[in-house]
């Protein structure tokens, strides 16, 4: 009996146990994963909760629901592993021996880097929403908040969900105006980027939605500290800008795990080749979704991509041949823009996102790099999809996992 | 596009970055520093050069990277090169402009 060994059951992990029950008989390969939290939350929905638009009870599901049946789901933290030796070893104190390792423990904030984020204003005036705990936080805040000056600010990349920070100001822009308080709401939005985004079709298209809703930009701004004491936020460069309510994305890290066991960058990120998703230092490691340093959005739908690409790879691999499949980056987000619409981006490595239809070329229904409520439908109707058909390894119907050309307008 | 700069004509994209670094000679850098509105001292050169080496090694660069680099700390690289010190930076070592990565 073989051992393929998962760690991490979130999107990317979660996913891929599916696949691979599927896939490799159950007589000769045990699959076991591992995971400390016994909830899966829908991240998505942390862009929503502030909002009072989700309940945390609709982001919120046990773990073992998504489980397959023949997947062995292991309820403990993961001291570290050797990868030389192949095993992970448990706080318990059992070591896991593997014969294939997938390491999906996606990424985590780390407000620690900055010096002054968790002084005494976190979770007072300064909030995140890239947890539960702090997107549910933050929607207290803004129930009782009654304006002043509300920066949204994103510390460094990469972060996961790159357009989140975006999306956040968007709405921001509809919940002020919708509880008759706009006018008393100065809203900022500062980015280390020169722009609102990382690619220029899409910062354009992005750009004009921060001016039509009055939202002011900052970009090139590398943080320093936070000043708690007078409330701004400091570059290298000592540029200052002050707020009332900061709404910031920290520096976000691979887990500690990977520290531990010595296979991360600086930034705890797996080295992994972008092609094949295998780890650059162990031939019999794979890394899927937010954990690897591959140039592309760390974000769900680059997960679910990569997992049908990697199900294939795992299968040559495990049959001695060469790993034939390759990723080429493709991302798809649909991105919330307030007042019930959305605009919806699809990109890979290669190609920026530009103006079209998806997924049917030609048809759509939905329109790429164009804000409608369509999108928005599209974007609500996700959280369906993911926890009846994306977690459970489903294929969504005429969504390749490569970037389909077809239906878009390059220059 | 092209760009002329003590009488070589360079090679540039549309935001005036090196598009071919063999092109590069000091006389290049000093003249896309001056574009810049900086004027070059020793410290200045080292830290082209260290960007310039990394780049021929293949490491991608980023600002958290340089801080650790133990060439010079974040607070320096701001002064030598304010504002947007890695763009600037980059521009007058001839290296195509960072990629943050998405």
């Amino acid at each position: 009996m073989k051992r393929i060994l998962i760690l991490g059951a979130g999107t990317a992990g979660t996913m891929m146990a599916n696949h691979l029950r599927r896939s490799l008989p159950a007589e000769t390969w045990e699959i076991d994963i591992v995971e400390e939290r016994t909830e899966h939350h829908y991240q998505p929905g942390y862009l929503f909760l502030p909002f009072d638009l989700y309940t945390p009870e609709d982001i919120t599901k046990p773990v073992r629901d998504f489980i397959p049946e023949g997947v062995r789901l292991i309820n403990d933290h993961i001291e570290r592993i050797d990868p030389d030796e192949q095993f992970a070893a448990m706080r318990n104190g059992d070591r896991l021996h593997y014969d294939l390792l997938i390491i999906a423990t996606g990424t985590k904030i780390a407000p620690e880097e900055t010096p002054g984020m968790l002084g005494s204003e976190w979770q007072k005036s300064v909030f995140d929403f890239y947890t539960f705990e702090g997107s549910l936080a933050l929607r207290n805040k803004l129930r009782e908040w009654e304006g002043g000056r509300l920066v949204v600010h994103v510390t460094e990349m990469p972060i996961k969900c790159p357009v989140a920070p975006l999306e956040f100001s968007f709405l921001a822009d509809s919940y002020f105006k919708n509880k008759k308080i706009r006018d008393k709401v100065e809203i900022t939005y500062v980015t280390p980027l020169s722009g609102a985004f990382t690619k220029p079709k899409a910062t354009t298209a992005l750009q004009h939605l921060l001016d039509e809703k009055n939202i002011h930009i900052e970009s090139d701004f590398a943080i320093e500290r936070i000043d708690c004491e007078n409330k701004t936020i400091v570059d290298y460069g000592d540029r200052t800008i002050p707020f009332d309510l900061l709404v910031t994305v920290p520096t976000n890290k691979g887990d500690e795990l990977l520290a531990r066991s010595g296979m991360g960058d600086d930034l705890n990120f797996v080295p992994t080749h972008k092609a094949t998703l295998q780890a650059k230092n162990w031939p019999n490691v794979f890394v899927l979704g937010d954990a690897s340093d591959i140039p592309t959005s760390k974000a769900g739908s680059v997960a679910h991509f990569e997992a049908e690409i990697l199900t294939e790879n795992i299968l040559s691999f495990i049959a001695g041949e060469p790993l034939k499949q390759e990723f080429d980056g493709h991302a798809n987000c649909f991105v919330e823009t307030g007042g019930g619409k959305a605009l919806l981006i699809d990109f890979n490595y290669t190609h920026e996102p530009v103006e079209g239809t998806f997924p049917l070329p030609g048809i759509g229904p939905l329109r790429l790099l164009k804000e409608n409520r369509m999108n928005h439908m599209g974007k609500l109707a996700f959280r369906w999809i993911y926890w009846n058909l994306l977690l459970k390894g489903n294929h969504i119907p005429f969504v390749s996992a490569k970037m389909q050309e077809a239906g878009k307008s390059f220059d | 596009m092209e760009k002329t700069i003590a009488n070589t004509v360079l090679k540039v994209n549309e935001e005036g970055y090196l598009t071919d670094f063999s092109q590069w000679t000091k006389e290049v850098g000093s003249t896309l520093a001056q574009e810049a509105n900086i004027s070059m001292t020793p410290r200045h050169w080292e830290v082209i050069t260290y960007l310039q080496r990394e780049f021929k090694n293949e490491v991608p660069l980023s600002i958290r990277r340089i801080g650790k680099s133990g060439v010079v700390d974040i607070k320096e690289f701001y002064q030598l090169f304010p504002m947007a010190p890695l763009k600037t930076a980059s521009k007058i070592a001839g290296i195509p402009k960072p990629v943050s990565c998405i």
